[in-house]
């Protein structure tokens, strides 16, 4: 985390919390998320399903179903994005902030041509005519690679297969050269070939224009090529945040390390997987302390009571984590966990 | 296919087998002729008792379809199925029933699988109540009973419904559903692709534990390589409804023969920083072509890297390269 390192970052999230009102009470979705993003720079949100990936970037753009609510603060470049009325965000998401949902298919509108989707972009943020808009639309399928750009605006999404169709979600995030680029499980609907064809995509992207991103995925082979943070989220909190290299060569927290140890990899043997027992916990039933308390092999009494603090760590001042354990101890139990199936460590 | 040397008769032979669907489409008029999309086209392999084949594929290169075929769940357009020796093409249902004794299936999605007006011990014991009518109550609820403590649910559970499990748990009642009638093959379609990782190596972990237990052999589909790795003794890589290369694992993954799943290998990443940035990716270029207007010759020519003009020419057949591995590639 740069906290201190930089005067006017690009965004700057803090405290930021969700909460939604249903019929069995309030539940916390996310429990203050912060972090700092420069330009050019990319931070990876990682999570299972239900930490609260998804929900901390739609209380960013104002997205959060009419149940929720988002509190803290997020900073573009110094406005409140939270607080602001809605005509002043609409100015800004979208065009300054832009957003690639998670499924292609349900997130472009079926009854209008991609063409007219993506000059309604432009003609609204830019004032471009709509023919301007059209040439720019054109040129910026050009730009991820879409073949036959000028005849293929004027498909129907229907008419493409999913890896074009992700194409097309991220030119038009795109159109207006946006500073920050969220993606919310950009390639998780996509084959690995085309995933593959994606990834490569939106580096070329970030290095050509500078776009910060903000990238929400569950696939920490997908982190490990494109983010230069990283946070982990589990149960709407964080658990443990601080550079790639950090979180996946020196995991410091139980969650972060098991998580990494359940990866199938190629090189692997023959050897069970260290798996992570038990399931995903309820959000309205989390425990007063650490949320993964029920499922961390490593837990100490005071675990399931008493929330540990989110604080920097004594191994590494840029590493941010929430534990009880020691750094020492999380990696002296992994190993025994790891010789105790006979994985290799 | 497998061992040519191994004696014993394979539990299942699929041969040339081809399934294709109807499709109608712009231009089709009453008479006009019909058009097929070819979901598999001719694949050939062996089972045999307590292994696990693994197939491998991205999506809509007929590897579920494959394996639906497999168990008469859709209809087989040409070719040969047979389960312990006997031909099931054409096969009526007393025939297939018998069968689906010996083979059992676990599907992708773990909740949509699973009737949502049935408790676990009525989805459990359904196959039971089917294939062995003679069991008294008493042995039937013991036998699910059993079932379900092997494969990690609580006796607690026994009288809830699918929509109070996660899952990760759901997976479990489809296991047990599938075992509880002892088969010697399941059929596993994608079980963990809807999981978390975390819960995806729990599952894996279970299967592998009751496949050595019970000796059971396990058609293993599924599109990530690295946990196909994890499970399988062979592995075979489809695309577009063919075989493009079967191999024993470490054949497969140590040297990959076919383009495709060079192409494949490559493109899987990796939870390493440094490995990953530094990483030269061989991209293959473009989309899946349409299974209705299938490119000549090689089907994956088009996105090859490596294609030559004579790859346009011919219909390549998978031949074998060494002990351990076949290939459908004319430049070897």
């Amino acid at each position: 985390m740069n906290m201190n390192t930089t005067s006017n970052p690009l965004m700057q999230v803090s405290q930021l919390a969700v909460q939604f009102e249903t019929p069995d009470g309030v539940i916390n979705a996310v429990n203050g998320i912060t972090f700092t993003l420069d330009r050019g720079k990319t931070l990876g949100i990682v999570g299972e399903s239900g930490s609260g990936k998804s929900q901390s970037v739609l209380a960013m753009m104002g997205l959060l179903a009419t149940n929720g609510r988002a509190t803290g603060q997020v900073l573009y470049q110094g406005q409140d994005l939270i607080s602001m009325p809605t005509a002043d965000l609409n100015r800004i998401r979208g065009n300054r902030v832009a957003m690639i949902f998670q499924d292609p298919m349900t997130s472009l509108n079926p009854y209008l041509t991609v063409e007219r989707q993506m000059t309604e972009v432009l003609e609204l943020h830019k004032g471009l005519s709509r023919r301007e808009a059209r040439v720019r639309a054109i040129q910026t399928l050009d730009a991820v690679k879409m073949p036959e750009a000028a005849r293929r605006i004027n498909m129907y999404p229907h008419e493409f297969s999913g890896g074009m169709r992700q194409r097309v979600m991220i030119a038009m995030a795109l159109l207006c050269e946006p500073d920050v680029l969220i993606a919310d499980e950009p390639t998780t609907a996509l084959d690995v070939t085309v995933q593959a064809q994606i990834l490569v995509l939106m580096r070329e992207l970030q290095r050509d224009f500078g776009t910060a991103i903000v990238l929400i995925t569950h696939d920490l082979g997908v982190v490990a090529g494109l983010c230069n943070e990283v946070m982990v989220l589990y149960g709407g909190q964080v658990m443990e945040q601080g550079s790639a290299e950090a979180i996946f060569y020196r995991p410091s927290h139980p969650y972060t390390a098991g998580l990494l140890a359940a990866v199938p990899r190629l090189e692997d043997g023959d050897a069970p997987m260290l798996a992570i027992p038990g399931a995903p916990p309820n959000m309205a039933r989390l425990p007063a302390g650490c949320p993964f308390t029920d499922r961390c092999a490593m837990a100490l009494p005071q675990c399931g009571v008493e929330r540990p603090a989110f604080a920097a760590s004594a191994h590494d001042a840029d590493v941010l984590r929430a534990c009880h354990l020691g750094i020492e101890d999380v990696t002296r139990n992994l190993q025994y966990l790891k010789s105790q199936l006979g994985v290799a460590t | 296919m497998s061992d040519a040397h191994s004696t014993s008769r394979p539990i299942l032979e699929v041969r040339n087998l081809k399934v294709q669907f109807q499709v109608r489409g712009e231009g089709q008029w009453p008479w006009s002729p019909k058009r097929f999309l070819k979901a598999v086209d001719g694949v050939s392999f062996d089972l045999r008792a307590g292994e696990t084949l693994g197939i491998v594929g991205e999506s809509g290169c007929g590897k579920s379809t494959l394996a639906r075929a497999l168990i008469d769940l859709v209809p087989i357009a040409d070719g040969s199925v047979r389960w312990q020796g006997d031909e099931m093409r054409g096969a009526g249902p007393e025939a297939w029933q018998a069968k689906r004794k010996v083979v059992q299936m676990i599907f992708q999605d773990p909740l949509a699988s699973l009737d949502p007006r049935m408790t676990v011990a009525q989805i459990i014991g359904e196959p039971l109540r089917t294939h062995c009518p003679e069991l008294s109550a008493a042995e039937h609820n013991e036998r699910v009973l059993a079932m379900m403590l092997r494969v990690g649910l609580t006796a607690q559970q026994i009288n809830r419904y699918p929509h109070e499990f996660s899952g990760g748990q759901c997976q479990r009642i489809g296991i047990a559903r599938a075992l509880i009638l002892k088969p010697q093959v399941v059929i596993c379609d994608e079980p963990v692709s809807a999981l978390d990782v975390s819960i995806q190596a729990q599952i894996i972990n279970l299967l592998k534990e009751l496949q050595a237990e019970m000796g059971l052999a396990l058609i293993f589909i599924a599109h990530d390589l690295a946990v196909v790795k994890h499970i399988s003794q062979r592995v075979m890589v489809m695309y577009l409804g063919r075989a493009m290369e079967i191999a024993q694992k470490h054949a497969l993954y140590d040297s990959p023969r076919h383009p495709y799943t060079q192409a494949l290998l490559s493109a899987i990443p990796v939870p390493d920083p440094k490995i990953e940035r530094a990483k030269t990716l061989q991209l293959l270029q473009g989309d899946l072509p349409s299974a209705i207007n299938q490119p000549s010759g090689c089907v994956f020519r088009t996105r090859c890297p490596k294609a030559v003009e004579e790859c346009a020419k011919n219909i390549p057949a998978l031949r074998r390269i060494s002990e351990q591995s076949e290939s459908a590639c004319i430049l070897g």
